[in-house]
């Protein structure tokens, strides 16, 4: 098969079947890109840090990084496609007839079962987060109690502040702080 | 037909940004989506962006692509969801084409990590804002409070994944509506 359909139809396919996002396409990652060797798992798990420290989706990102190593730009725009076409037609269909359906009396229900549920579980991503920031293995992470204690205040007396720029205060305090005070990390342990 | 471009050139500078800003993917998004999306432009509510995840959770596939598509979709019709969709993939595929020749260099480099680590406790900061926005959305009914509680319980200390916390979450809501709740209040 011509390399460009394989990429779009394997990135396809991992597109359709992940359900949740993010890293539940890791174990279908694996069989489908380790197992033709176009990536071995060491570099598949390399790129996981790459994507943590890059902006964007980690599908896209990954789709996009393999597609580029198999195929160079046309093989990155073919698996990219690929991955992102399965949402995009599935969504379509929804959202066509999200409006009449959402006035159906038991969808209605079920959303109304599902509000809180996903309120609750963006309330566990910041708590998350917040664990992988703040707890360093033997103690917590003083550098991490600063930034945040700073963004929280920039916030509270600013709260129409755009959030981006959040993002970027964190990145610069996080270079100022570990790159030029690093011992601080441990003042609390 | 110029108010149409107009509108999906919005579309997709918009989720252009949200693209080119989301660090750590997935729900990381909400905060910018919520600024960009709800704050600038009117174009759904913070009750929206709830459904908008559910429906996106559901659903296979990128969390950042459905959401693009859904809102792309109800804003510009099929043009508008193409153009908030290409905006929102941009600029992961640009920086990482650029990017997959050094990664590895990229990745190692302790600059790039340093950033990196100030960034997870900003973006808690976020995440944490984000959640009393929309929780505030909710109506507080007990139900409500009892189904947030046990969502938080599952997936936090039993590590139950999201698609099926999710669904529980709207078989309860089903079942709850039609059995329990009073017809009159399930109008509304």
């Amino acid at each position: 098969m011509n390399i460009y359909i394989e990429l779009f139809v394997t990135f396809f396919k991992i597109g359709l079947f992940t359900i949740g996002g993010g890293y539940a396409m890791i174990p279908m990652m694996q069989e489908e890109v380790v197992s033709r060797s176009w990536a071995t798992i060491e570099t598949v798990i390399d790129f996981i840090a790459v994507s943590e420290s890059t902006p964007g989706p980690f599908a896209v990102n990954m789709a996009t990084f393999i597609g580029c190593e198999v195929g160079g730009f046309w093989g990155a725009v073919c698996s990219t496609l690929g991955v992102v076409t399965p949402s995009f037609i599935i969504i379509l269909a929804i959202a066509k007839f999200f409006a009449t359906f959402a006035q159906d009396r038991r969808v209605k229900a079920v959303l109304y079962g599902i509000r809180p549920v996903v309120v609750g579980l963006i309330g566990v991503a910041a708590f998350s987060i917040g664990k992988a920031a703040f707890l360093t293995g033997e103690g917590i992470n003083f550098i991490s109690v600063i930034i945040f204690s700073v963004a929280f205040g920039v916030y509270k007396k600013f709260p129409k502040i755009h959030p981006v720029f959040i993002v970027f205060l964190s990145m610069a305090l996080g270079i100022i702080f570990y790159g030029f005070f690093p011992s601080l990390v441990t003042v609390l342990t | 037909m110029k108010e149409k471009y107009n509108t999906c050139m919005q579309l997709f500078t918009t989720f252009f940004r949200i693209g080119a800003f989301t660090f750590g993917g997935g729900y990381a998004m909400i905060p910018i989506i919520q600024k960009e999306a709800v704050e600038k432009r009117h174009w759904i509510k913070d009750e929206d962006i709830i459904d908008l995840l559910a429906i996106a959770e559901s659903t296979p596939g990128v969390l950042a692509v459905n959401s693009a598509t859904f809102v792309g979709y109800n804003v510009g019709g099929f043009w508008g969801s193409l153009a908030a969709t290409v905006g929102v993939v941009l600029p992961s595929f640009i920086i990482i084409l650029i990017l997959s020749g050094f990664y590895l260099a990229f990745r190692q480099n302790v600059w790039v990590d340093y950033a990196f680590r100030g960034i997870k406790a900003g973006v808690c900061v976020l995440l944490l804002k984000s959640f009393m926005k929309l929780y505030k959305a909710l109506d507080k009914k007990a139900f409500h409070m009892v189904l947030l509680a046990l969502a938080i319980i599952a997936s936090a200390v039993i590590d139950i994944e999201s698609i099926f916390i999710i669904l529980s979450g709207g078989i309860i809501g089903y079942i709850y509506c039609t059995f329990f709740r009073d017809k009159k209040e399930a109008e509304k």
